[in-house]
């Protein structure tokens, strides 16, 4: 996509300020805004814009890994030329929610996310064999960050 | 890939998973593809479920106290939002010092992620992981400098893997049999 597009006064809220702490109260977007002086439809027309802008993923919650089901970050080492088609075989799996190309001899690096261990364990045995690489699995040992979002700097 | 000791990791890590029961489990279910935008979201959930509006919100309540959810609310996509560049900080620290470290570079907001992880030698000599935000790449390396300093880093080996292509990224689907029958539903119209 080209440069990012204009945001409204209201959208730059919705982004910055309610990215933890969305109210628990039975009409959450009327209370946001409430709180920022906006009529309730507005509030759910721009965050419905925004979302399908691709600018927010969604509302909802962000769950820590491995807290329900099991999860795994893994790399594997790719020769530019199969890339893309390995890239695709991996984008495929509905276990795999990210999956990004980097800047290293491991160059495919994805998230994969299963209900238990052992599905876990055999989707990627599955995927080592689909696609002839070996998998570097680098599961989740301590999390040190406590997740407070981002704070989004418009200039 | 080795698997066994994989499967041992894992077993490590999973002494801590949460035990939800059923309920909790559909209403995770219910929510991971984003909460529904009309008035009364949570009603909508659980009109959804078959329990009520307030046994939904306490059991979110519930389930962000036990640290199942991290965090609800707007989940922005940084890409799009003018922070193009990306990576993923890798450390090779000594064991001791991984928790010291994490945590003195967790509490700077551009660090979105941080996190130990174990060595594979010898292809894979890093310990600690975070993700890193900026609107350039010469801003992620200028934040990076920094934190070398504060952190007190400077000995220590390390590698940025800057992100290129994104052929994927959406939230985590914790039950992968149901993605398609959730995303469905979150399309639906709010009866509400």
């Amino acid at each position: 996509m080209t440069d990012t597009r204009h945001l409204t006064e209201l959208e730059r809220h919705l982004l910055n300020d309610y990215q933890h702490d969305l109210p628990l109260s039975p009409t959450p977007y009327a209370d946001m805004a409430e709180q920022l002086g906006v009529s309730e439809k507005q509030v759910l027309e721009s965050l419905d814009t925004l979302h399908r802008d691709g600018l927010i993923s969604r509302v909802g919650a962000v769950f820590r890994p491995n807290r329900v089901g099991a999860s795994t970050l893994a790399a594997m080492s790719v020769d530019e030329s199969e890339l893309e088609s390995i890239a695709e075989i991996i984008s495929s799996y509905p276990h795999v929610n990210h999956n990004y190309e980097r800047e290293h001899e491991f160059n495919l690096w994805f998230v994969a996310t299963a209900s238990s261990e052992a599905e876990l364990c055999s989707v990627l045995g599955e995927m080592e064999e689909r696609t002839s690489h070996s998998i570097l699995a680098l599961p989740l040992l301590e999390d040190y960050h406590i997740d407070l979002g981002f704070d989004l700097q418009w200039t | 890939m080795d698997m066994k000791t994989f499967s041992k990791q894992l077993q490590s890590i999973n002494q801590h998973l949460a035990q939800l029961d059923a309920i909790d489990d559909a209403l995770i279910r219910a929510i991971e593809n984003g909460l529904p935008l009309c008035s009364r979201p949570y009603a909508e959930i659980a009109r959804q479920l078959g329990i009520d509006e307030q046994q939904v919100l306490a059991r979110l309540a519930g389930l962000q106290q036990q640290g199942v959810i991290k965090r609800m609310g707007v989940i922005v996509r940084h890409r799009e939002l003018g922070y193009r560049a990306n990576a993923m900080l890798v450390w090779d620290v000594p064991d001791e010092r991984v928790s010291e470290l994490g945590r003195c570079l967790s509490q700077y907001d551009f660090i979105t992620l941080c996190y130990r992880r174990p060595r594979v030698l010898p292809d894979w000599p890093y310990n600690l992981f975070c993700m890193i935000h900026g609107k350039s790449r010469e801003d992620v390396l200028q934040r990076i400098d920094w934190l070398i300093e504060q952190c007190h880093l400077e000995s220590l080996p390390h590698h940025v893997l800057f992100s290129r292509r994104r052929f994927k990224q959406r939230g985590a689907v914790y039950r992968a049999d149901n993605m398609r029958h959730t995303q469905k539903r979150q399309e639906k119209h709010c009866a509400t």
